[in-house]
């Protein structure tokens, strides 16, 4: 049976960018102060000192990004998170990035096949669709972090 | 006149595994804080709980569970809830109730029932709560965050592994020594290098445990201190709370992402360090007046990060002071002379409380072989998920 792909959250990436850019993830920015939120805010900019009277609209965010930090998850982590506990564990990356323009450190998990010893911190990486889980109905699509031009 | 309160009274229960109710431990702890003062429940006009998550509704109303427990009398009660900073809130209300002339006692308490393993979120399906979002969408455990903080000092500030592993080596030393603690025996760096790479790369040992645990205070006000004969007690002279100035651009817990820079210029310092800097600000010293502090080693690695964060050091000469002794027993400045988390492992709501417990009996001068001698003034700090700051001050 074919599985409906779904987002694992809605509203927080697109895998058609208007600008023709692919995959990108999708924040806000207030148009008052020019604030940018990941995950995206849509019902208040939360500057301390915003003038005021702004719109939340909705942007994507650089595709690129250099290594704030990364790790990996030796251990199965608990529900939500979805895994099967009749599978052994597979330990996946995860990394921090820091997105120039946006002056934001964003978490995301590393694209299959991205190892921790094929990063450095600084090490340039761009963000790509892909696969989270899959139930019996669902192919649950995420974001996830990949060396430029590199492994992965 | 200063705005100090007494404390009169500490009291805890051994943390560990022990499968009973937090509700045992945090009246085990109140009765020896009691005990400690010399005072009777039923002279408590005052009882602040520091809830917990994890025990169902009476740990969401700490405060009144515990007073059920200790037998109804009547006392004036508030129940807090901020994450491990809950502790700190706790005494942060019980001393404005004493300042302002509210209660002339008050007793502290915080205790918790921990589950193993990681910790995890409230269950159901909750998109709009980053703390199931970071679970569900990036299996983010804590272990995780920690694991970046202290890839990131690897790759910044050229702390290694070992600098690592010298943390647990100190702390577990210290807390051998405690018999208040959990683990009570000597880790060597090659233990710890053994030990499974929970998040790479951090191992087991540089991670804390989950503890079931209790800890209480006795506070008074310092004119009921002298009336019932305590003319110099341990005073708190400080407490912090404070939450962070956005944009906050140090990734934390729970979040997925950090605010952006687009619209304001960070603030210069990090979050951590504003509460240490508030506390100080609040008792009118600073960090070369300290003899000893207790920080919250959630990891090996984010000691290191409190030692600059409290002004111990310059930011990246952490790991040089462990390197160098500075922060064991015996060594110039003296933290986490308890055993920290390494030895006990987190009971959260009891964690912030139980701080100030080691710094009172370390003022006091009755810490044992744990002694710092001639203790006159030490810190506590730690943070709370969400953005709760937490740092007490105490003097003798």
């Amino acid at each position: 049976m074919a599985r409906t792909r779904t987002p694992v959250v809605s509203g927080w990436f697109t895998e058609n960018a208007a600008d023709g850019g692919g995959f990108r993830l999708l924040g806000t920015r207030c148009s008052a102060c020019t604030a940018v939120f990941f995950p995206r805010e849509d019902a208040y900019c939360r500057n301390p000192r915003c003038p005021g009277g702004g719109e939340l609209a909705e942007v994507p965010l650089s595709p690129r990004g250099r290594v704030w930090s990364y790790t990996d998850g030796r251990y199965r982590p608990p529900a939500p998170y979805v895994s099967d506990p009749a599978e052994p564990w597979e330990p996946y990356t995860l990394l921090a990035v820091e997105l120039e323009a946006e002056g934001m450190v964003v978490l995301g998990q590393g694209a299959p096949g991205v190892e921790v010893a094929d990063l450095a911190v600084g090490t340039e990486v761009e963000v790509v669709g892909g696969v989270l889980g899959e139930d019996a109905e669902t192919t649950w699509v995420t974001w996830q972090f990949k060396p430029v031009g590199g492994a992965g | 006149m200063s705005a100090d309160v007494a404390v009169l009274g500490a009291g805890m229960h051994p943390w560990g595994k022990w499968g009973r109710s937090f509700v045992e431990y945090g009246r085990t702890a109140a009765r020896a804080a009691l005990a400690d003062a010399g005072l009777d429940w039923t002279d408590v006009g005052s009882i602040v709980g520091a809830d917990t998550v994890r025990s169902g509704y009476p740990g969401y109303v700490a405060g009144a569970t515990f007073a059920r427990a200790l037998g109804w009398q009547g006392a004036r009660v508030t129940s807090v809830y901020a994450a491990c900073a809950s502790g700190a809130q706790a005494i942060g209300a019980a001393r404005a109730q004493i300042l302002a002339g509210l209660a002339d006692v008050v007793l502290v308490v915080g205790a918790d029932a921990a589950p193993k393993g990681f910790f995890a979120p409230a269950g159901g399906e909750r998109p709009d709560d980053p703390d199931w979002l970071r679970f569900r969408v990036l299996g983010a455990t804590n272990p995780a965050y920690f694991a970046l903080y202290a890839r990131r000092r690897m790759a910044v500030h050229g702390d290694t592994l070992e600098d690592f592993a010298q943390v647990k080596v100190k702390n577990a030393a210290a807390g051998r020594l405690n018999p208040h603690a959990r683990y009570r025996k000597a880790v060597t760096a090659q233990e710890v290098a053994a030990s499974a790479v929970v998040a790479d790369p951090l191992r087991l040992l540089d991670i804390c445990a989950t503890s079931d645990g209790g800890a209480a205070l006795v506070l008074t006000s310092m004119d009921f201190a002298r009336s019932r004969g305590v003319a110099d007690p341990v005073r708190i002279r400080a407490v912090s709370t404070v939450t962070p100035a956005y944009p906050r651009t140090v990734l934390d817990l729970p979040d997925i992402a950090t605010d952006s820079t687009t619209a304001a210029d960070p603030v210069a310092g990090s979050f951590r360090s504003s509460i240490a800097r508030a506390a100080y600000e609040e008792a009118g010293l600073g960090p070369r007046d300290l003899s000893l502090a207790e920080v919250y080693d959630l990891s090996t690695a984010l000691e290191l990060e409190w030692y600059e964060d409290i002004g111990l050091c310059a930011e990246g000469e952490g790991a040089k002071l462990v390197r160098e002794g500075a922060t064991a027993l015996g060594g110039r400045i003296p933290v986490n002379t308890s055993g920290g988390l390494a030895s006990f492992g987190e009971a959260v709501p009891a964690q912030a409380i139980a701080q100030v417990c080691e710094l009172t009996w370390q003022l006091r001068g009755t810490a044992g072989e744990r002694q710092v001698p001639g203790a006159r003034a030490g810190i506590t700090a730690n943070q709370g998920l969400f953005g709760h700051g937490s740092a007490v001050v105490a003097v003798r």
